[in-house]
């Protein structure tokens, strides 16, 4: 067999990094058409957001990657292997795993706006990757643009030199030209490449296509992956012959080879959604390489909840199909859980609330699922008085306090930018949500504000306070920043005084009260009245903090019901007893599951 | 084993789907049509007629309704035609109770005399509101004076009839529905059904209601009136005998009390719904076609115009019954029913939903065999049902 591959130095694999909303997935679009990836009548926004919900939310989660052919000024055919990846702060893996697979970043970064938290984040991340750096002034057609101050503020703020920043914009095409140039002229090639090394492959990604099966994006290091070889897969041991090799255009085409540098994907035939393992190296079975790639670092899930299915008889629906996100999203982590009021479900762990939100809507949305999720919690670290630590995941599960020595939760440190004006209300957000300053810096009418926060008062609904307090101008990035000690009790909700277990939190005790009484009064709105009063209860230790009154229905009658009614009268209740399987019951009251999950989105009560 | 089903009472129902103009508020089976083919309708009722006298157990018929549309609109002759021919396939209870639904317009009050002549001996008329204004929201032909005028010609004629109201207008306080009730329970009738007005998709209330002209009164105002209603016609010696239906002790509907005790009913004309047991000890539901044509044209090739029978299961009716009797004051004797229908009444309903209801006062269980919705529980009929049967 041939082993026609391109030249190393022809070769540049690159990320495009941004905060979101800078244009990121735009300028994409634009470099894949003018590089004839796609025809003009096959231009669809936003093209490489393949998931329904990537094109509705105009957000990218996954990473993408696509070969374009690109013949520069210098008259070389150069192959560019781009990758996409997401602009929000909860999919920074993501991203991470995507820088490691390449030799350089495009910086975007919108003319109009200026550098944002996200910005500095991913660019510390592609710095962390030893990568070079072209940064592209967007959406400088927009009449609000402003190049010259941003590329100031990316040299003052980053650190970056922008002599040689490409001012373009994704929408009209101006500067793309320039923009190919320079990634060509600025990027460095694979820094290694051996063709006649054993084989040496990074396992960068991985999804179940309906078709192919199982489909892996892989990054060449030494050697080919091509038709029918035998490989095996360095750390989960896995042995198999691969079927298909190939590269994405967008379109898939097959090559049947990759050789050193190159970027595409395989598939070998794996039908088990387990089989895989992102960070995996692939290596050939008969002359393996001597040594597997680093790998990533695992992720950290921050935020938890537990879902159960509505219809208990879809445990194992929800078990496969978590299986299947979570091939498709090495950040994603589950593991089994029982609860007595909830039956048989998962606890899962998120990067942060939109990744939650994401995934609960994917289950339901590709999976076909109703779930119940709990309230969103961070994990605690339940200190008893024998001497030992719980780690505490679900707040219905908290030891009786009696047991409880104190309690340590979380902390992070948040990066805030913002322009000046909202600087007041921002402090004030911060301030409410415990937070401790660290720092506060301007540049150029900007503020840079540093602050420990606890995660738990970030977890619901921090991103989106900041976001309306900003009207949008704010951006926010965060790492975690160990475990602190802190007056913290589990705070109960009771619906005609039973607990119910999906809304149990653990709070501060200083804002007990105010979230209590903000609770009870968004389910007084979600709960549909019914033919008893109904109790809604915050309740700590036993005690009421705070409570409202549900009245009771007073009239709910049909005035005529003849003989000709009956067959519609007797539908109806079937009907309202299928619905009834999407309600819970809690002390003769039935709440619909949508109660639960909007009672959590308590942004509007403050 | 079953109880003997010739003891039982089977009623019949005559659907008349022609009105002379369609009322904004009505959902019902009615078309508004200039030339009706009279002998087509009267061969295709027989023929219905002819049909279910061979599916059923024979036996003699306990009550007749002439229902539409406007059934009033129907030449007395027809009606005589229907009723001398049911009788002659069936036979008639003593004292069958035989009622015609009435416009209160001249033209039809007019006619009388000559359905009574026919065999009607009860009408109800379609009153609706005894004020002018009302009358006209209400989409009426009518005036407040027919009513008045139709009303005492009822009294004169037949021994027993009954007129319909609708409250719980558009603007209505209890004050002023305390008197229209008043002026009404003032004519000395001894049956009201009184209705709140509902506003049922497919009919122009629906389009005029979602479009914002109108708002109806709000739950707890309705509930107001609607108490209101309950003691103002019980202390006129017509408390209610089921939801929206008030008569004098032995005055009740024959007729729709079948419905309500669910015994055996059939219905023939367009849309006509019925539910008999068949030789075999089987619930049916039939269902005719609610077009005119299409079922005079069904009924001219086949022996009825009805869309395939349903057989209903024993689950089924036992769910049925309770819905429907339910809404009597005197309620269900569960025992009773239960062993009518072939079923045990504790696997059909949970003793502990029983209870529940019981301690939130919206039913009682009286000896343990007669349930019955209080007050409270009849207002909310639908959730309770909603509770005790799911």
């Amino acid at each position: 067999m041939s082993k026609e591959t391109h030249k190393l130095e022809h070769i540049r694999n690159f990320a495009i990094i941004a905060h979101i909303d800078h244009g990121k997935s735009t300028l994409a679009d634009r470099l894949i058409q003018t590089c004839g990836g796609v025809e003009e009548r096959e231009l669809e926004e936003q093209m490489l957001d393949n998931m329904d919900i990537e094109r509705e939310r105009g957000i990218t989660i996954k990473a993408q990657t696509v070969r374009l052919r690109y013949t520069a000024k210098d008259g070389i055919d150069y192959q560019l292997n781009l990758m996409d990846t997401p602009g929000h702060v909860d999919f920074a893996y993501e991203v991470s795993r995507s820088l490691a697979a390449c030799e350089g970043s495009v910086l975007v970064v919108d003319s109009t706006q200026g550098v944002e938290a996200q910005t500095l984040a991913n660019v510390y991340q592609a710095l962390d990757n030893d990568h070079e750096i072209v940064t592209a002034i967007n959406k400088i057609d927009l009449p609000a643009a402003d190049p010259e101050s941003v590329k100031r503020e990316v040299e003052d703020v980053i650190g970056l030199d922008c002599s040689e920043a490409v001012e373009c914009s994704g929408k009209s095409g101006i500067g793309i030209d320039n923009l190919l140039e320079a990634i060509v002229k600025q990027l460095p090639p694979p820094r290694e490449g051996d063709a006649d090394a054993p084989t040496q492959a990074l396992l960068v990604d991985s999804w179940y296509d309906a078709y192919l099966g199982v489909v892996i994006l892989v990054r060449v290091m030494h050697g080919h992956l091509t038709k029918g070889q035998k490989v095996k897969f360095m750390n989960t041991g896995a042995e198999r012959i691969i079927d298909r090799v190939g590269i994405f255009t967008p379109k898939h085409v097959i090559t049947d080879i990759l050789g050193p540098g190159e970027m595409g994907f395989i598939t070998a035939g794996i039908k088990e959604i387990s089989e895989t393992q992102v960070g995996d190296t692939i290596t050939d079975f008969k002359r393996p390489c001597a040594k597997a790639l680093a790998g990533f670092k695992p992720s950290v899930p921050m935020v938890f909840c537990s879902l159960f299915p509505v219809d208990s008889s879809e445990f194992d629906k929800l078990r496969d199909s978590l299986g299947k996100l979570a091939l498709n999203d090495a950040s994603l982590h589950y593991e089994m859980e029982s609860s007595q009021a909830l039956g048989l479900g998962f606890r899962c762990g998120f990067l942060g609330l939109l990744h939650m939100e994401i995934i609960q809507e994917r289950l339901e949305r590709e999976f076909d699922l109703d779930l119940i999720p709990t309230a969103p919690s961070v994990v605690y670290h339940i200190y008893k008085t024998d001497g030992t630590m719980e780690e505490l995941y679900n707040p219905a599960d908290m030891p009786d306090v009696v047991k409880i020595d104190h309690i340590e939760e979380p902390w992070i440190k948040a990066t805030i930018l913002t322009p000046d004006e909202f600087l007041g209300n921002l402090l004030q957000l911060c301030q409410e949500r415990r937070g401790e300053q660290i720092d506060l810096t301007y540049a150029g009418g900007r503020a840079m504000l540093t602050y420990r926060l606890p995660l738990n008062e970030v977890v619901f609904d921090f991103y989106d306070r900041l976001k309306s307090i900003s009207r949008g101008y704010a951006s926010f990035d965060y790492e975690l920043d160990g475990y602190g000690e802190n007056d913290l009790v589990k705070m109960e909700i009771r619906v005609n005084q039973e607990p119910v277990d999906a809304l149990a939190m653990i709070v501060h005790r200083s804002v007990t009260e105010t979230r209590g009484r903000a609770l009870c009064k968004r389910l007084k709105e979600l709960i549909p009245r019914q033919m008893f009063k109904i109790a809604i209860q915050a309740a700590i230790g036993g005690k009421v903090i705070a409570a409202e009154h549900l009245s009771a229905l007073r009239k709910d009658v049909t005035a005529k019901c003849y003989g000709g009614d009956v067959s519609r009268k007797r539908k109806l209740l079937e009907k309202q007893k299928k619905g009834k399987k999407k309600m819970r019951e809690y002390g003769n009251v039935q709440i619909p599951q949508s109660a639960f999950i909007n009672a959590l989105k308590m942004g509007d009560d403050h | 084993m079953l109880p003997d089903i010739n003891n039982t009472p089977l009623a019949l129902y005559v659907h008349w789907p022609y009105c002379l103009s369609k009322c904004p508020y009505c959902d019902f089976n009615s078309h508004v049509s200039d030339s009706v083919d009279v002998e087509s309708f009267a061969t295709a009722y027989k023929k219905e007629l002819d049909f279910y006298a061979e599916a059923t157990t024979h036996r003699p018929l306990h009550s007749i309704f002439f229902g539409g549309g406007t059934p009033s609109l129907m030449p007395p002759h027809l009606v005589k035609s229907i009723i001398d021919h049911a009788e002659s396939l069936f036979g008639l209870e003593q004292g069958c109770e035989i009622t015609l639904e009435a416009n209160p317009t001249s033209f039809e009050v007019d006619k009388f005399k000559a359905f009574k002549d026919g065999g009607v001996n009860r009408v109800s008329l379609g009153v609706q509101s005894l004020y002018a204004d009302d009358l006209a929201f209400l989409g009426r032909q009518h005036s407040a004076d027919d009513a008045i005028a139709a009303i005492t010609a009822a009294q004169q004629i037949f021994e027993r009839f009954s007129f319909d109201l609708i409250y719980a207008r558009p603007e209505q306080t209890p004050a002023k529905w305390q008197d229209e009730l008043k002026q009404a329970l003032d004519y000395g009738t001894k049956h009201l059904s009184l209705y709140q007005l509902t506003i049922e998709q497919g009919t122009a209330f629906y389009t005029r209601h979602k479009r914002g002209d109108f708002r109806l009164p709000d739950e707890f105002l309705a509930a107001d009136m609607y108490e209101l209603t309950q003691s103002l016609t019980a202390s006129y010696g017509l408390p209610s005998y089921e939801t929206s239906n008030h008569a004098a002790m032995g005055e009740e509907s024959r007729h729709n009390l079948v419905y309500w005790r669910y015994f055996d009913y059939l219905g023939i004309g367009p849309g006509a719904h019925g539910r008999y047991t068949n030789h075999e000890g089987v619930k049916v539901a039939s269902r005719t076609h609610l077009a005119p044509e299409k079922w005079l044209a069904l009924c001219a090739n086949n022996p009825h115009g009805a869309h395939p029978f349903e057989i209903i299961n024993t689950e089924e009716s036992f769910t049925e019954a309770v819905m429907m009797g339910l809404r009597l004051k005197e309620g269900i004797n569960l025992s009773g029913l239960a062993q009518r229908l072939g079923v045990t009444w504790d696997e059909q309903i949970n003793r502990d939903k029983i209870d529940m209801l019981i301690r939130e006062d919206l039913l009682t269980f009286d000896a343990d065999t007669q349930i019955r919705a209080t007050n409270s529980g009849a207002l909310c009929i639908n959730s309770l049902l909603n509770i005790l049967l799911n």
